[in-house]
């Protein structure tokens, strides 16, 4: 993605009383800018002035000029840019007083005049420089090392506002609205497909971070599908979407109910504890599939295609299974080693795990949550990002449809959408 | 009692339409000087009939446009923020304007060499608020370095009609919280402004503004106008004011007319409870 044209501009006086803010605002975006409000202070008095300190954005320089030119006119002056500030770490494991907390989005920091990029992109978490090389990235709060060079302040670093891709006409730029349980899902559904598509074409990996519902709807056939079709490469999930799968897989039960029909069998409540004790019997689900105790499921069809999975457990879970990594702050470390290089993640029937992720990811990595309940989906929305394409529905119905899409072949899946 | 009022006015000897810096102006169009002395005193008559006591500005032989007090400054209190004009046709008069204000008790003060900034003409206070015309003669920029200086509060509107070139040709405070104004001299945001900001604001209709109805000088409850604006002096009898015509078509071919004439040095009506 080509870095847009920024630059920072201020403006004070009487700025809301005399409307001079919203026309600033106005022009900017009449002109084919867009802009960030990063900060502003309303006068409280009514003689007191107000100040606004904005970030417009452009798609090309010579647009950007002639929005700053235009603004000018109405008070709003480009600031004079400090390179940022850094204070030394004085201990393990947290920041310096008024360190910079980072967003999602793409960031740089200005190091002797110059802007440098800052790797690794996570919101709520720190900036770290080395000194030696100029290396900007993003460090979290626990992983702060003492004697690290750590920015506080504003100054010198900017925030560049997700823009939209207007060569792309695609499902993100038209079902961004509010979410809602009355899209047409098929159309969306199938952008969804020509997403992940994209993402495989261009060699990014996909991401998939999934629920145990994807199990209890019988969705874990479609999943397997999709695994065995090259559509996934990373698997992000918890105790339970593991523990229930190899269930299925050990007893045809996902908590002891027949997939196949629904009934609850006999003592079925025991069949997800006996899947566990079996599975720790062995010495782990990778184990489970070298040995042939495991033959199906989402679970061995990634241990078989080397689908690069990571279970991070939770207090209430059985067992749980020995891959489970149950120190949450090694297990958040190890999902962020495993970020790099994915361009599209696909969230299915989980709330926590989706925020945990939503909330490693950089702005720009394409999202897709797919959630029965509309305030999960809503959750990861106010992600900020455009990026993020929230769909209300059963998982089920959309994991048939995609793999119809993805592996029968484009317009497969049902024309009027998925019945929900 | 209406108090004194102070007005400084610049008579008339050099007048005259030297070139063209505005719409209005054509040098073929030329100012009838003996017609212009006449009406600038019967504006003066007028005025002085309305309680005010006027102050005179020497006029400068190459400096035309001296008479247009209005443009000299924008008092505040004891204090004189001297014009910086953006036409050079018009810098050879902040040096004489500097002098009256220093020589005649007011701390003048200037702003920064990079703004343009003309004076009461392009700012006019209603209530305890400053309202600010920017764009075309004057900068933004300077209404908020005279914000910071005067610590009042400074409401910018943008003028995008030529022939309005100056705040005072589109906008007249009455009181402090009436105003005269037409609307098309503003942009959209300025009109909402000013009619979010100003309780009672009396439109005036193109032909009267034309005529230059807003440039009005107010003296108490006197509103003395150039002729040709019946309707608005209707209204303004219809709201307690008296309303005083006098000719001044010598000054509008120059661009200006009644309140252009004139500079208020002991503040306006508009700024009075």
């Amino acid at each position: 993605m080509v870095a847009p044209f920024v630059s920072e501009v201020e403006v004070a006086g009487h700025i809301i009383d005399g409307l001079i803010l919203p026309k600033i605002l106005d022009c900017i975006t009449a002109a084919g800018g867009s802009f960030q409000i990063k900060r502003i202070s309303v006068g409280q008095e009514r003689k007191d002035p107000s100040y606004a300190l904005l970030a417009v954005t452009a798609p090309s320089q010579d647009q950007l000029e002639a929005i700053l030119a235009d603004i000018r006119d109405h008070g709003a002056a480009p600031i004079v840019e400090h390179d940022c500030r850094l204070e030394t770490a004085d201990r393990d494991g947290a920041f310096p007083e008024g360190f910079y907390a980072t967003t999602n989005q793409r960031t740089e920091v200005r190091r002797r005049g110059e802007w440098v990029e800052v790797r690794d992109q996570e919101m709520d978490c720190g900036i770290a420089v080395d000194p030696a090389t100029g290396a900007a990235r993003c460090v979290a709060m626990s992983d702060v090392g003492r004697g690290q060079a750590i920015v506080v302040g504003y100054h010198g670093v900017r925030a560049h506002p997700q823009t939209r891709d207007s060569e792309r006409n695609d499902a993100f730029e038209f079902m961004n609205s509010a979410v809602s349980t009355e899209k047409p899902k098929g159309v969306a559904i199938r952008q969804v497909a020509d997403e992940m598509r994209r993402s495989r074409d261009l060699g990014q990996r996909i991401l998939v971070v999934a629920g145990p519902a994807v199990i209890h709807t019988g969705s874990g056939g479609h999943f397997c599908e999709l695994i065995r079709a090259g559509y996934v490469q990373t698997l992000f999930a918890g105790n339970a979407l593991a523990t229930h799968d190899i269930e299925q897989a050990l007893f045809g039960t996902s908590l002891g109910v027949r997939l196949d029909r629904g009934d609850i069998v006999e003592a079925g409540h025991e069949h997800h504890l006996r899947t566990i004790n079996r599975i720790r019997r062995v010495g782990g689900i990778r184990r489970a599939v070298a040995t042939g105790l495991l033959r199906q499921g989402i679970m061995y069809e990634c241990v078989r295609r080397n689908v690069d999975f990571l279970l991070a457990g939770s207090i209430r879970d059985d067992g749980p299974l020995p891959e489970v990594m149950t120190d949450v702050i090694e297990a958040q470390s190890a999902m962020r080693q495993k970020l790099a290089n994915v361009g599209f993640c696909l969230m299915v029937a989980t709330t926590l795990h989706s925020i945990a992720v939503g909330n490693l990811l950089p702005a720009w990595v394409r999202v897709v949550c797919v959630d029965i309940n509309p305030s999960t989906v809503i959750k990861l929305n106010d992600r900020g990002s455009f990026q993020t394409l929230g769909i209300v529905t059963d998982v089920e119905p959309f994991l048939r449809a995609l793999v119809d899409e993805l592996v029968k072949g484009p317009g497969a899946a049902a024309p009027h959408g998925v019945r929900v | 009692m209406t108090p004194t009022a102070r007005i400084l006015m610049c008579p008339p000897d050099h007048f005259g339409i030297h070139y063209e810096i505005n719409p209005w102006m054509r040098r073929e169009r030329p100012a009838d000087a003996e017609a212009a002395a006449e009406q600038w005193s019967a504006l003066c008559a007028a005025l002085r009939a309305a309680g005010a006591e006027l102050a005179l500005l020497d006029p400068v032989p190459g400096l035309p446009d001296l008479v247009f007090t209005a443009n000299a400054a924008l008092v505040f209190r004891e204090r004189a923020f001297v014009s910086r004009f953006r036409h050079a046709e018009r810098r050879g008069e902040e040096s004489v304007d500097a002098e009256w204000f220093a020589s005649n008790g007011f701390e003048v003060e200037r702003l920064p060499d990079t703004l343009f900034f003309e004076g009461a003409g392009d700012a006019l206070f209603c209530g305890d608020t400053l309202y600010a015309g920017y764009r075309i003669r004057s900068d933004i920029q300077a209404h908020q370095w005279i914000a910071r200086r005067i610590d009042r509060r400074v409401i910018p509107l943008e003028l995008v009609d030529p022939y309005y070139y100056h705040l005072d040709t589109c906008f007249c405070p009455l009181t402090s919280s009436a105003a005269l104004y037409f609307p098309p001299a503003f942009d959209a945001y300025a009109r909402t402004a000013l009619v979010e900001q100003i309780p009672t604001l009396i439109e005036v209709e193109p032909d009267e503004a034309r005529r230059f109805a807003c440039n009005a000088v107010v003296v108490g409850r006197t509103v003395v106008t150039n002729t040709g604006c019946p309707r608005l002096h209707a209204r303004l009898r219809a709201e307690g004011f008296e309303a005083v015509e006098t000719p001044l078509d010598e000054f509008v071919k120059s661009g200006g007319s009644a309140k252009c004439l004139t500079l208020r040095l002991d503040g306006e009506e508009s700024t009075r409870t």
